[in-house]
């Protein structure tokens, strides 16, 4: 595979260094870095889909939605200490929501454009209203996960760290992928489903592997905000699809789609902004975010890296034609 | 020779409109066969029906010996029996290399192997094959930035590198510079000797067919009106009659 520019590596490692010191360097902000590396995640595994196989998920929150619940079901059941139950908790929520996103995958990725989308937006919406009505789950009450047995200092900063553990083990496993066979052929799917299928390509089972990775994540993420909120609304924090279903959504277009920095840098400019909106427009933040998201679709349709790359291809690998480049020369 | 693909008694049809009423035709191992006939007599639409796009309404296709009626377009493939599309479709967002890489034959690749990078072998048929086409100087290019004619050439070269058996090819001059044709039959033809790939090919170029294959089949209207060789069908006169739309 094409071998990475060493910038890319500088920059791994800059922001890995930094991440590492941030609770140290910036400790009033602890939080909200925290919730940085979340919508890192929300991006990238929206991206998964609806940048690298061009499925457009209105319902990914499903998934972040199932891993809160499963894991604050088994912190609340299982009777062990506070730490192993929650280890065993983020561990059923992955595996409870792959699990699921491999049964629905089998249906629903048979659906193509906006048959898909709309698909997926029902089924986040289904999955609030049947948490807000089981009585197992706290019905429209909603959960309270256990206490922190440590200080309030202390819980910040272990939940960062998970964030970023979380955060960076999804990165570093889609680098990987998009690297592979299985990225090649998810392009394949965006750019040409039925040249695909007509190729022989295992398209189902391609598919089902992408959205079973973004189910994956997702659900770590949710045991851990699950967990870093304290309370688990149905609506408004599980299967929150007017906020964090929106918003995967919005980073991952903002930063460029179908790229690996794409979603990472979208996610960054979205949560810098919503929290200077929060700060500076008080009452007026979600009208800044609605005219943000404007300009974004209007001026950046590509996305800031899509932009980039439009200008300066070659820095992405890409070639142009020109007559320089024509045959023995280059080999 | 032994037969290769055996299609019988094929019909298919649009609610009220017949595209193919009982066809029957054979492809020989190793053989270059033309399917032709003249706009919406049905050719494409029996593509569609061998290759799976298309449930058919009657009859049956077997290939290898192998019914094949009721699989899905990727399971034929995965056997051997591949298409390429009138309307050229590669993947516009990849460059050739990809395009080529992502062709390898699908047919024993485990779950594992979507993981794994490819193997050095891949790239250098890949770059051999879109050699063999005249691409190789374009192949770090975006396909979706390669004109139409050098879009149909990676299509042949990714179709070549899928190794197929049996390879069925919708009109595949049509939209190509004429001073180019020449070179498509000749790599048509040394596809055929040196890889061994048997070729359906649709064409409307009656001079390259006619030169190209060695036996014809011409559909009109949604039947099968003649069989023969190039000789036979020229002197026809029900095939005269089809085209210059004769009653």
């Amino acid at each position: 595979m094409k071998r990475a520019p060493v910038y890319e590596y500088l920059l791994i490692t800059g922001i890995g260094v930094a991440a590492l010191l941030i609770p140290w360097l910036l400790p009033n902000f602890i939080t909200q870095f925290t919730f940085l590396w979340v919508m890192v995640v929300f991006a990238l595994t929206w991206d998964l889909l609806g940048g690298q196989m061009g499925y457009n998920s209105f319902g990914n929150v499903l998934f972040f939605g199932i891993g809160a619940y499963a894991c604050a079901v088994v912190q609340r059941d299982s009777g062990l200490d506070y730490f192993t139950a929650l280890a065993l908790g983020l561990l059923c929520a992955a595996l409870l929501s792959t699990a699921v996103s491999a049964l629905l995958g089998a249906g629903v990725l048979g659906m193509r454009g906006h048959y898909f989308a709309i698909c997926t937006l029902g089924l986040g919406v289904a999955a609030g209203e049947i948490a807000g009505g089981w009585e197992y789950l706290g019905a429209g009450s909603g959960m309270v996960t256990p206490q922190y047995p440590g200080g309030i200092g202390e819980r910040d900063l272990f939940y960062y760290f998970l964030s970023l553990t979380i955060t960076g083990t999804g990165f570093f496993t889609l680098r990987r992928l998009y690297q592979s066979r299985f990225g090649i052929a998810i392009n394949a799917i965006r750019d040409d489903e039925d040249k695909a299928e007509a190729m022989g390509l295992h398209t189902t089972r391609y598919k089902t592997v992408a959205w079973c990775v973004a189910a994956f994540f997702l659900a770590l993420t949710g045991g851990a905000v699950g967990n870093l909120i304290g309370f688990i609304d149905p609506r408004d924090v599980a299967f929150s699809g007017a906020t964090f279903g929106v918003w995967m959504i919005l980073m991952a277009i903002l930063g460029g789609k179908g790229t690996i920095w794409g979603p990472v840098l979208g996610a960054a400019v979205f949560h810098l902004t919503q929290e200077l909106f929060w700060n500076f427009l008080f009452g007026w933040q979600r009208v800044a975010l609605g005219a943000l998201i404007v300009l974004i679709v209007v001026f950046f349709p590509q996305g800031i890296l899509g932009w980039v790359r439009e200008a300066w291809p070659e820095r992405f690998g890409q070639c142009v034609d020109t007559d320089r480049q024509g045959g023995e020369e280059t080999r | 020779m032994t037969t290769l693909l055996e299609v019988q008694g094929v019909s298919k049809r649009f609610g009220g409109i017949v595209a193919n009423e009982a066809i029957s035709l054979s492809v020989p191992e190793g053989g270059i066969i033309g399917l032709i006939g003249p706009n919406g007599s049905g050719k494409t639409t029996l593509f569609n029906a061998i290759v799976g796009y298309y449930p058919i309404d009657a009859g049956s296709i077997r290939f290898e010996d192998r019914e094949i009626t009721r699989l899905r377009v990727p399971q034929i493939a995965r056997l051997g029996l591949l298409r390429t599309f009138q309307q050229t479709r590669i993947y516009g967002r990849m460059d050739c290399v990809h395009n080529m890489l992502i062709s390898t034959p699908h047919a024993h690749q485990g779950l594992w192997s979507m993981l794994t990078h490819f193997p050095r072998e891949d790239r250098e048929k890949a770059e051999s094959l879109l050699e063999f086409v005249g691409l190789y100087s374009k192949r770090h290019l975006l396909a979706g930035d390669l004109s139409f004619g050098q879009q149909k050439l990676l299509e042949f070269a990714m179709a070549l590198m899928n190794e197929p058996k049996l390879l069925l090819l919708d009109e595949p001059t049509a939209g190509i510079n004429p001073t180019l044709i020449n070179g498509i039959i000749e790599r048509l033809q040394r596809v055929n000797e040196r890889l061994g790939i048997t070729l359906l090919v649709i064409e409307h170029n009656m001079s390259v067919i006619m030169n190209l294959a060695q036996e014809l089949h011409c559909l009109s209207r949604g039947r099968l009106l003649a069989s023969g060789t190039p000789e036979q069908i020229r002197t026809d006169q029900r095939v005269i009659d089809a085209y210059l739309g004769v009653q």
